[in-house]
């Protein structure tokens, strides 16, 4: 009896001990949309991802370089037909309900992400066949055609993994993900937060010294700043590029921004319902020159909106050096203009509206202006934009993409005839097969070739002009160390900590 | 009066089928198609056919009406588009937010248009009834997101005595609860208490050229009894109408509000549902809506009566 009365005291002080390391080591973090599905399988938004990186343990996952490191796997290979892909599993490791991690689990969630109904992974497992348990710690994904983005899918949320016995009850999976990361789930309440909490279990627990964290989505940047300034947030995703230099000046915050793998353009529509005038490319070379990217960098941008050129950002291996970015040059788009046949021209750009973009939508039409092409602004609200995107119902379209980390992601979908986002309905044989032929080959350098050739076309062609790099801003308290920036723009909460 | 309520609540079904028809309709016009913007930035066509079937928004609208009424009926609300959650629950879970927001709310509005109302009428034309006119105009003409972001600025930002945003149920921590809500509470209350002292104002004004009230004050009565007992329980009949009729404008209000200070109620689920083309959430909030608007002014009507006893027996 004694024994037991210990133990209960021993564990009472053992709880209080955790709650008050929990009260000083909680991390508040304001995102700027609200969150969609945390199912790894059904999600479709970025935010999603940011609680999900923290949630869920990948197969594989990046570096602040954008190589690829081990998680969940600690291999890979590929066989040489590019067919088979092999991975160690990392031993040892837990899901948050205790179940063992195991080759069978992989095999599991892959087969739901390409069955599942509602999955948004289908699209990116599509090349997979099956996938082979071979013993416990080894699986092999066996594929129908070789496809070099398959790591890069796997290092996302294709490659999340789920308890199995949590999959059971597919209702339950989105209201309470089971997963194997370093945060497991508390509670989320929609519109308004979603709490995590140190998995105690996670086999590098000692690295991720913050106990507790507070995801809260504050979609008005303005709101979501003075949450910062007044203390309810310890730090923000996304920060107004217009608020930079009024927090740069305020020693209480750490500012810092990443160039991201995604980027904002004009789509022009040279497709059936698009203007005969655009699908002349002399037409969508003279709009590109008329355009001043440092300007935009300087005026909308506040020094972080890098100028763009291609769809790939300079920390990404397949950034091709020999694209130059074109200057400003307003007599040589009028020349453009004119030989197209065109003194003056209207064209309406469609884009979601948003402060942000409303201003960088009147710079472009001031800049355009002194081209001679007169810009009629359409803003809609995004579901509306996305609708017209989808119907090519549109002129010119401002958007971004939030990119991913393989090439395929940034380019194939947008530009090839086929496209599943290709608004602009741009369709060259000869893009199709490079960028179709750069899905199969492997090896960096194979492919960065056939990009290059691709990216070559493009930027002559113009069906697209990329206008800036996207970029990920963050403002941080004092008290957030160790935060490092990723270009995928995750927060990875490893070696963070908050002081005092 | 059973029978008059039995026949408001009669009354009120009409109502609430012809509203919900409207926005129905009206949502169906906005441009943008929900399953896209639920299908994410990946716009997979596989997805986008499988919701689609799901939701039956391959069907006609009035077929798609048709079997959202059969739901409804079987007291099921549809689950949200985007989360997959039943619409009932996600009302349980909000509608308590927005009620203590708009209780709180009504409080400082009564608690400040009322006494400014009956002071500024019991002192027409002087310094006291010019003060609380400029209050009101003030109150009325600023924006309530503009004096939110204000108070943010100022009361949390620069002062650090209230929370900035967020949401504490009452059940979890009763004071940080009040602490977290005072500054919406206010923001919605503000331009209520503005328009209630208004109409405050001018109905005690009408009552006070009364004859009755020259006749009370001419037997000798205490002017503070006079404003109070004679004037004041005449004028409440307007002034709850138009509380009844505030009501409405507290729940639109709340939107705004509920914005600026992300709390998680009605009015921040249902703009994101507009924005997201959630159907089956906005319909589900603006009929539970409706429904305490009838509510409200229902129990407006049952006050009339007992406050006046020409209507109880007639």
């Amino acid at each position: 009896m004694p024994k037991l009365l210990v133990k209960i005291a021993l564990a009472g002080a053992f709880a209080l001990g955790a709650g008050t390391a929990m009260a000083q080591s909680t991390i508040r973090i304001g995102l700027q949309d609200d969150i969609g599905s945390l199912d790894p399988a059904r999600s479709s938004q970025v935010v999603d991802r940011m609680v999900l990186r923290s949630l869920c343990s990948s197969l594989v996952d990046i570096g602040p370089d954008l190589k690829f490191v081990p998680m969940l796997a600690t291999a890979w290979s590929v066989s040489p037909d590019g067919k088979t892909w092999s991975f160690t599993l990392r031993q040892g490791v837990k899901f948050q309900n205790g179940e063992p991690f195991n080759a069978s689990a992989v095999k599991a969630n892959i087969d739901r992400a390409r069955t599942l109904p509602a999955s948004n992974r289908k699209s990116e497992l599509a090349s997979v066949d099956h996938v082979d348990v071979i013993n416990d710690y080894s699986v092999n994904f066996v594929l129908k055609n070789p496809d070099s983005a398959l790591i890069a899918t796997l290092s996302d949320r294709a490659g999340m993994m789920l308890a199995p016995k949590s999959l059971a009850n597919d209702a339950d999976v989105a209201a309470h993900p089971v997963c194997s990361g370093p945060y497991q789930f508390v509670q989320r309440v929609q519109n308004d937060r979603v709490v995590l909490e140190k998995f105690a279990g996670y086999w590098e627990a000692d690295k991720y010294p913050i106990q507790k964290v507070i995801y809260q989505p504050m979609p008005d940047s303005t709101v979501r700043l003075a949450n910062v300034r007044s203390g309810s947030l310890d730090m923000l995703e996304r920060l107004a590029p217009s608020d930079i230099k009024s927090v740069t000046s305020d020693n209480r915050f750490n500012f810092v921004s990443v160039d991201g793998l995604g980027y904002y353009s004009l789509t022009f529509n040279v497709g059936a319902h698009g203007p005969k005038a655009l699908k002349d490319k002399r037409v969508r070379q003279a709009v590109e020159l008329a355009i001043d990217r440092d300007a935009i960098n300087q005026v909308i941008g506040a020094g972080i909106f890098s100028p763009a050129n291609q769809p790939f950002s300079k920390s990404s291996s397949y950034y091709d050096s020999a694209i130059k970015t074109n200057k400003r040059d307003v007599v040589k788009a009028k020349a453009l203009l004119k030989a197209a046949g065109y003194d003056k021209l209207d064209v309406t750009l469609t884009y979601g509206n948003s402060t942000a973009s409303n201003q960088m939508a009147q710079l472009l039409q001031a800049m355009l202006s002194e081209a001679g092409v007169n810009l009629k602004l359409l803003p809609t609200d995004y579901a509306a934009a996305l609708d017209a995107a989808h119907r090519g119902d549109f002129e010119m379209l401002y958007s971004g993409w939030s990119g991913r980390v393989d090439p395929d992601g940034n380019l194939h979908q947008f530009l090839t005839c086929k496209g599943n986002l290709n608004y602009g309905q741009y369709c060259n044989p000869q893009v199709d097969s490079l960028l179709d032929d750069a899905r199969v080959k492997s090896g960096l350098a194979d492919r960065k070739a056939l990009y290059d050739a691709a990216s070559q076309i493009l930027a002559d062609d113009d069906p697209i002009v990329y206008l800036y790099v996207q970029p990920w801003p963050y403002l941080l308290s004092k008290k957030v160390q160790g935060f490092v920036a990723y270009p995928d723009g995750l927060i990875r909460l490893r070696g963070m900590s908050i002081k005092g | 009066m059973l029978r008059l309520i039995a026949n408001r609540i009669l009354m009120a079904i009409p109502t609430l089928i012809l509203v919900s028809m409207m926005i129905f309709g009206l949502q169906k016009m906005l441009p943008g198609d929900p399953v896209l913007a639920m299908a994410g930035e990946d716009q997979n066509p596989q997805v986008i056919a499988t919701l689609r079937l799901k939701y039956h928004l391959d069907e006609p609208v009035p077929t798609q009406y048709l079997l959202w009424m059969k739901d409804l009926l079987h007291g099921n609300l549809g689950t949200s588009l985007r989360t997959d959650v039943p619409v009932t629950e996600l009302i349980a879970q909000k509608l308590p937010v927005t009620l203590q927001l708009a209780v709180m709310g009504m409080i400082i509005a009564v608690g400040i248009g009322l006494p400014a109302g009956i002071l500024a009428a019991a002192n027409k034309g002087r310094m006291l009834d010019y003060g609380a006119n400029i209050l009101a105009l003030s109150g009325m003409s600023i924006p309530n997101f503009w004096l939110g972001l204000i108070l943010i600025f100022v009361v949390s930002v620069r002062w650090h005595l209230l929370p900035s945003s967020g949401y504490v149920a009452p059940s979890e921590d009763f004071w940080l609860s009040m602490k977290t809500m005072l500054m919406p509470a206010f923001v919605l209350g503000a331009a209520l208490g503005a328009q209630l002292m208004r109409h405050t104002r001018s109905a005690m004004l009408s009552v006070l050229q009364a004859d009755y009230i020259r006749t009370a004050r001419a037997k000798g009565l205490l002017r503070a009894t006079v404003v109070v007992k004679h004037a004041f329980r005449n004028a409440l009949i307007p002034i709850i109408t138009v509380l009844a009729l505030l009501f409405g404008e507290l729940l639109a209000g709340a939107v705004l509000t509920e914005q600026v200070f992300t709390i998680p109620g009605f009015g921040k689920l249902v703009v994101d549902a507009v924005f997201n083309r959630d159907y089956a959430v906005v319909q589900g909030v603006v009929l539970v809506t409706a429904l305490s608007f009838t509510a409200a002014n229902l129990l407006a009507d049952v006050l009339y009566i007992l406050l006046n006893p020409r209507l109880r027996h007639s």
